[in-house]
């Protein structure tokens, strides 16, 4: 995939990921970790190459049925990126919100979420009574709301202390324990290399090593 | 089937009511784009309904020609009645009043003060004058040239006099107004679009993240457009309604001065406002306008996130 000045963040990526597995992606900044889960959640476009996700190949993905694919996905953003001017409730409610579920499951819901968080208490606060650590982790809870098959993390303890941290890795080994296919983006290689999971790490656009053997195209 | 239209009917109530719920959180800066939105479709409002009065004004004049037939002096009063009766005959005449010599006589001289010059005189200078009134229906140029050549032929008349330069004149004049109004109310209509269309553009502005991120979680074009385009309605609504009491007060507080003007000229003009089709072209005006700003403008955010 190319970017418009000409520079080629990812090149010859091979890559397969199972369905329920977690994997981390690692790097320096630059290396085109955040680039490839934009690409699986339809952000970017490949310019060239070939994204199979859940059997469904990217670019076949018609412009309006792009929305529904992203209703399957959750995405946990560097930056939170959190409404300011909604409460936590609305927040963590938007996915299911968008997939219509009725008020009644979209307040249990919400309220399963943050308690998984361990943020049920502030559910009608707003996001800037919130710390920094609390704020990335209502935004995992909102990634999860909706229950997707896929969980996509690009650098989410980026502002959080080494045991908070912890903490959100453990807590995404729960999500993938009940079956969630988890790809997390971290520069954070000493931590990463302490959960024990598959680790990609790419270099300039390309992956320079597989902590699993076996190469072939990425498909859940 | 059903379920798609149970979901899409509660997304629908879920946008009509927090759209509601967002107009009454933030009152103040709601009730000001609101009034912006009326204070804009009032100019060119008022101005349509400026210029159909004068419309109908106008049309009452045009018509009314007046022709004064100075007889000769020799017709006394009893000859001159006849005169009257004959021409009360045409179709193109509706009002014939003869002016006696005695009735001049005595009103000049209340009115000159030259009343004892006059008694001087043997002789009533005066002559009988007949006054033709046009008939206000289908008349044109060529109907009233046709008259005017008609009465000049009299044999019995010494003189004959009318006004209608003074109203041609008159209705040149309403036409270069008609023209001027119609290209204020043109450049108000533009100033109006430029208007909503820029507070639209603002306020929407401030929901740009939010626009972002519900795409990026799944949200279709439609389900982000609808909040805005259900606000964009509310806003329109009561936009139009505060246009509309603008001019009804407007038309109120003028409606008194006027009928005194127009009692002055010994008419009955009474002005005419905005009837209730005009009022619902307004509101719909206002509705359609904020709706279609709105669209527009999420619109274009929405390709600008797709850009990136």
């Amino acid at each position: 995939m190319a970017y418009p000045a000409g520079n080629k963040a990812l090149l010859d990526i091979n890559l397969n990921i199972d369905k329920g597995e977690m994997v981390y992606v690692s790097g320096r900044s630059g290396a085109g970790k955040s680039t490839l889960l934009k690409l699986i959640n339809l952000i970017d476009r490949s310019t060239r190459g070939q994204i199979i996700v859940k059997g469904q190949s990217l670019e076949r993905i018609k412009k309006n049925h792009v929305p529904i694919f992203r209703r399957n996905i959750g995405f946990i953003f560097q930056n939170h990126r959190l409404l300011n001017d909604r409460t936590i409730f609305d927040n963590v409610a938007l996915p299911l919100i968008i997939a219509g579920n009725n008020h009644h499951d979209v307040k249990r819901r919400v309220q399963a979420s943050l308690d998984k968080v361990d943020l049920l208490s502030k559910i009608n606060s707003y996001p800037m009574e919130l710390s920094g650590g609390e704020q990335q982790r209502i935004g995992v809870a909102r990634a999860v709301v909706h229950r997707p098959a896929i969980l996509l993390a690009d650098e989410p303890t980026g502002n959080l202390d080494p045991t908070l941290s912890w903490e959100m890795m453990s807590l995404f080994e729960q999500f993938n324990q009940v079956g969630v296919t988890v790809l997390i983006a971290s520069h954070e290689l000493d931590m990463i290399k302490h959960m024990k999971k598959r680790i990609i790490i790419l270099n300039k656009g390309r992956i320079t090593n597989d902590s699993e053997i076996s190469e072939r195209v990425v498909k859940n | 089937m059903n379920r798609h239209i149970k979901t899409w009917l509660k997304q629908h109530a879920h946008a009509f009511f927090f759209s509601l719920g967002q107009y009454v959180k933030n009152p103040i800066n709601n009730i000001l784009t609101t009034f912006v939105i009326g204070i804009s479709l009032a100019f060119p409002t008022g101005f349509y309904v400026f210029l159909n009065n004068i419309q109908i004004l106008s049309s009452g004049w045009e018509e009314s020609i007046e022709i004064n037939l100075f007889l000769d002096t020799a017709i006394n009063e009893q000859e001159a009645n006849i005169i009257v009766n004959r021409l009360s005959k045409r179709n193109d005449v509706s009002e014939i009043i003869l002016i006696k010599k005695d009735e001049a006589l005595a009103e000049y001289k209340e009115l000159s003060g030259f009343s004892d010059a006059l008694d001087v005189l043997d002789e009533n200078p005066f002559p009988n004058v007949i006054l033709v009134k046009q008939a206000l229906k289908n008349t044109d140029e060529y109907k009233t040239k046709k008259l005017i050549s008609e009465l000049e032929a009299m044999t019995e008349i010494d003189n004959i006099q009318y006004d209608n330069t003074w109203v041609k004149r008159l209705i040149r004049i309403l036409d270069i107004i008609k023209i001027v109004i119609f290209i204020i109310s043109t450049l108000l209509a533009i100033a109006v679009l430029l208007i909503v269309g820029n507070t639209i553009r603002l306020s929407i502005y401030s929901y740009r993240d939010e626009i972002e991120i519900t795409k990026l979680f799944g949200g279709t074009d439609s389900f982000i457009q609808r909040p805005f385009l259900y606000s964009g309605f509310w806003y329109g609504l009561f936009g139009g309604v505060i246009a509309w009491l603008l001019i009804t007060a407007s038309l109120h507080i003028l409606s008194e001065p006027i009928k005194n003007l127009s009692n002055l000229y010994a008419g009955d003009f009474q002005l005419v406002g905005l009837g209730p089709t005009n009022t619902l072209y307004l509101l719909s005006a206002g509705v359609l306008l904020r709706l279609l700003g709105s669209w527009v403008s999420v619109k274009r955010h929405l390709y600008a996130i797709e850009a990136k």
